[in-house]
């Protein structure tokens, strides 16, 4: 459950990214955010795993208060938001499989814990086969696949991912969009911010348009709306 | 924490220190350069000090009553010095005495001095040892206002220089011991950094997905603690075994009986305790201003 009221951001450069956000947003929902580059759809959301905190006003993500929250319960909430980007954010000496364990190793998890999760979430995005590769020997659609898996391995309730199939291809894009969609159909919130007006247009969903730091449209299956 | 994690974040630590590769041996160099000036410098200070208290110890005050004093007024000096609050212990002793003890403290020689029993040209004297060897002065100048007083003797010069030695070599020591201390510090945190710098990416994703801040900075505590205990390695073998050189070899050939080494055992172990501590501290010190300055987690 994501629920933002009065939200203002303005930067330290002064430059203002949101200008007076309300929403509310269900467990379990599958969102696109969309707008123009700069719109504050990256700012948006950044607020919800505190990787950016709001100037004014208050966000409420699962059981946290982000405007409130002590700074040393911030890793706590984070084990409860996976976060996918554009870019993949792999560790490049690590394997597949290395990958994915990192983020329950450095939250303590027991190595049979670590173990059989990994496992299962390979399986999940349909990398068993290549757990012993390094990201290099991988395309740019498996690349995205470990980082999903390396998001979800935590079981977080909320998974928001900025861009996901940014620098991929429409075949590629698709493959990553069934994934995502599964992860949501287990329960999973799934915010999503995008360019691709094919993908939003076909598998319809809710769509929140943000332009100049506001909300101008929130529609339950909702088309992209923007031409290219 | 957990045992493994201890395991990890000393893996990683060590990890570290051996990708650093130069940057390693510049850090630790600067330790161990650190740590031998330490270690000489602190065994130097501490046999000083030994050897100036053991003069301490002995410092007396010697008040030579005047040849014509009766023996009233030698028990009235008497109590007029018992009633100097610094005195600690009084004694008295008659000039035949003094002599017997000139004739002992010369041997064979002194034999010759046998002649004057007839006629000893000594004076009768108090010996007092001070509460405190500080206060000789303060008892000696009291002293010499008395009547009856011939002469007041102490061994002034030689434990006033000694002291006064000791007092600059202790500070010289220290200024260059502090500089050293914050070069060695300076150069660890560095070192650090670099590891930070390289490992932004990983550090990145670490906070993403929800690695607590204390779980972030261990490696990098372990790695300057690593450095630091790496640092002090040699300094300790040097010292141990120059000290044990100097102790067992040079100790004999020393002909100054007030002159006595700190024994061996414990003084070096405890030494060699002490780099390894300061050792320590250099790392963890460098890698706090580092982990501080550099990772805002």
């Amino acid at each position: 459950m994501i629920e933002m009221k009065g939200v203002y951001k303005t930067y330290p450069n002064g430059v203002t990214a949101l200008n007076g956000i309300d929403v509310h947003i269900d467990q379990g929902e599958f969102v696109y955010v969309v707008g123009p580059s700069g719109a504050g759809k990256s700012t948006f959301t950044k607020l919800m795993f505190r990787e950016e905190r709001a100037t004014k006003g208050s966000v409420n993500v699962n059981d946290y208060n982000l405007s409130t929250i002590k700074e040393r319960h911030v890793p706590y909430m984070r084990r409860n938001v996976g976060v996918v980007y554009q870019d993949f954010r792999l560790l490049p000496r690590l394997t597949v499989y290395e990958n994915v364990a990192f983020a329950l190793e450095v939250i303590e998890e027991s190595p049979n814990q670590i173990r059989r999760r990994v496992m299962d979430v390979l399986d999940q995005v349909r990398l068993k086969n290549k757990a012993r590769f390094i990201p290099d020997e991988l395309s740019g659609g498996e690349q995205q696949r470990v980082s999903i898996a390396r998001a979800i391995v935590n079981r977080p309730q909320l998974l928001i991912a900025d861009e996901p199939t940014g620098n991929l291809d429409p075949d590629t894009s698709w493959e990553i969009m069934h994934i995502l969609e599964e992860i949501n159909a287990k329960g999973t919130t799934v915010l999503m911010a995008t360019h691709s007006q094919e993908i939003v247009n076909t598998i319809r969903r809710r769509v929140i348009a943000i332009e100049d730091g506001q909300i101008v449209r929130d529609e339950a299956r909702g088309e992209y709306g923007y031409e290219i | 924490m957990k045992f493994r994690t201890l395991g990890r974040h000393t893996r990683e630590g060590g990890k570290s220190v051996w990708r650093n590769g130069w940057m390693t041996i510049s850090a630790v160099g600067a330790v161990t350069t650190t740590l031998l000036l330490v270690g000489v410098f602190l065994a130097l200070m501490l046999n000083l000090n030994e050897v100036a208290s053991n003069i301490e110890d002995d410092v007396e005050v010697k008040v030579l009553v005047d040849r014509t004093a009766d023996e009233e007024d030698v028990s009235a000096l008497e109590s007029e010095l018992e009633s100097i609050p610094e005195v600690g212990n009084l004694d008295y002793s008659s000039k035949e005495d003094e002599l017997n003890e000139l004739v002992d403290s010369l041997g064979d020689q002194g034999k010759a001095f046998e002649l004057f029993e007839q006629s000893n040209p000594l004076n009768d004297a108090f010996i007092i040892e001070p509460d405190n060897p500080v206060e000789a002065l303060a008892i000696a100048d009291e002293a010499e206002s008395l009547d009856r007083v011939e002469e007041v003797d102490f061994g002034e010069e030689i434990v006033q220089r000694l002291f006064q030695f000791n007092e600059y070599a202790r500070y010289i020591g220290l200024g260059l011991i502090v500089g050293l201390v914050f070069t060695a510090i300076f150069l660890i945190s560095n070192t650090i950094k670099i590891t930070i710098i390289a490992r932004k990416k990983e550090i990145g994703i670490m906070k993403l997905v929800g690695a607590t801040n204390s779980f972030i900075r261990w490696p990098f505590f372990i790695e300057g603690l690593l450095l630091g205990v790496l640092g002090s390695i040699i300094p300790i073998a040097a010292v141990l075994s120059g000290y044990y050189y100097l102790y067992y070899n040079l100790q004999d050939r020393i002909q100054f009986d007030f002159i006595e080494l700190l024994p061996f055992n414990p003084f070096a172990f405890q030494l060699a305790g002490l780099i390894l501590a300061i050792g320590a501290f250099i790392g963890v010190w460098g890698s706090v201003m580092s982990v501080r300055k550099f990772l805002k987690v």
